[in-house]
């Protein structure tokens, strides 16, 4: 058992302690395997496709078009940070 | 999958092996968490999205190197109150650390957000319309006439409702022993 006992005033108060996030950031947070994902398919595709790494260095938004994804901030902020000296 | 009786460590453990809805789940449980740390530190909107965002972007990269599945709480409490402090040093614009007296005020409500992470762990422990009612009621600031309008219920059951749901929350609560999630950090 806890050694104060709290009142319900005071567990009302706790529950307001933690109110939910917006709707947006919990999508964008829980998509964020796919987004792994993908980033894993397109740094495959560099190590074996010496143009396409050239390209995903060079301008990487243009990169990912070339392979059919839309830069997504989050996606293009994975891949640069995967990249080497990224 | 009712994840409500599933543990933490549980979650963590279906995360690493892959699992995309355990992450949903993780995401989803830690949420307000994170949010509230970030509150805490009385970061903008945009910073605090930002560090939300990569608090999770972190999770999901080195779910691995946790040491203990148990831990994962004030792991990512220390994480995201990590990348709080970063982004204010970066913004240099709202030197907290440097305010014995602002550090403290933040200190306080860390305290607090670590007690409301107790009270939220007793709610889970009850039944799912007694989380739904206080959810709305409390966290989601709804009113008895929206609350009513949505379950399809009177405005006077409503307050009866919260009332019986809320003394059972404070049973709950009172019933767990020793809860300190702030205890146990990687």
């Amino acid at each position: 058992m806890n050694e104060n006992p709290m009142d319900e005033v005071r567990i009302a108060e706790l529950l307001r302690e933690l109110p939910p996030v917006p709707e947006a950031w919990l999508r964008a947070a829980q998509e964020r395997p796919a987004i792994a994902r993908a980033a894993d398919q397109i740094l495959e595709l560099a190590e074996t496709d010496a143009e396409f790494r050239r390209t995903l260095i060079e301008d990487l938004e243009t990169a990912l078009r070339a392979v059919g994804h839309e830069p997504d901030p989050r996606l293009v902020d994975t891949v640069r940070r995967r990249l080497p000296g990224g | 999958m009712d994840w409500a009786s599933v543990s933490d460590a549980e979650v963590v453990r279906a995360c690493r092996a892959g699992d995309d809805a355990a992450w949903r789940e993780l995401v989803e449980r830690f949420s307000r968490y994170v949010f509230a740390i970030a509150r805490a530190h009385r970061l903008g909107e945009s910073d605090a999205e930002d560090v939300f965002q990569e608090t999770f972007a972190r999770i999901y990269e080195h779910l691995g190197r946790l040491r203990s599945d148990e831990a994962v709480r004030p792991w990512i409490g220390q994480l995201t109150r990590r990348l709080c402090i970063d982004r204010l040093r970066a913004a240099v614009r709202d030197p907290v650390l440097d305010d014995a007296e602002e550090q403290g005020e933040v200190d306080r409500r860390l305290t607090a957000v670590d007690e409301a992470v107790s009270v939220h762990e007793a709610l889970r422990t009850l039944s799912a319309d007694c989380r739904e009612i206080l959810d709305r009621f409390f966290c989601r600031d709804q009113s008895y006439n929206t609350i009513g309008e949505l379950l399809d219920l009177p405005p006077g059951t409503i307050a009866s409702r919260i009332s019986r749901c809320l003394a059972k929350l404070r049973q709950a609560y009172e019933g767990r022993s020793g809860a300190d999630p702030a205890s146990g950090e990687t």
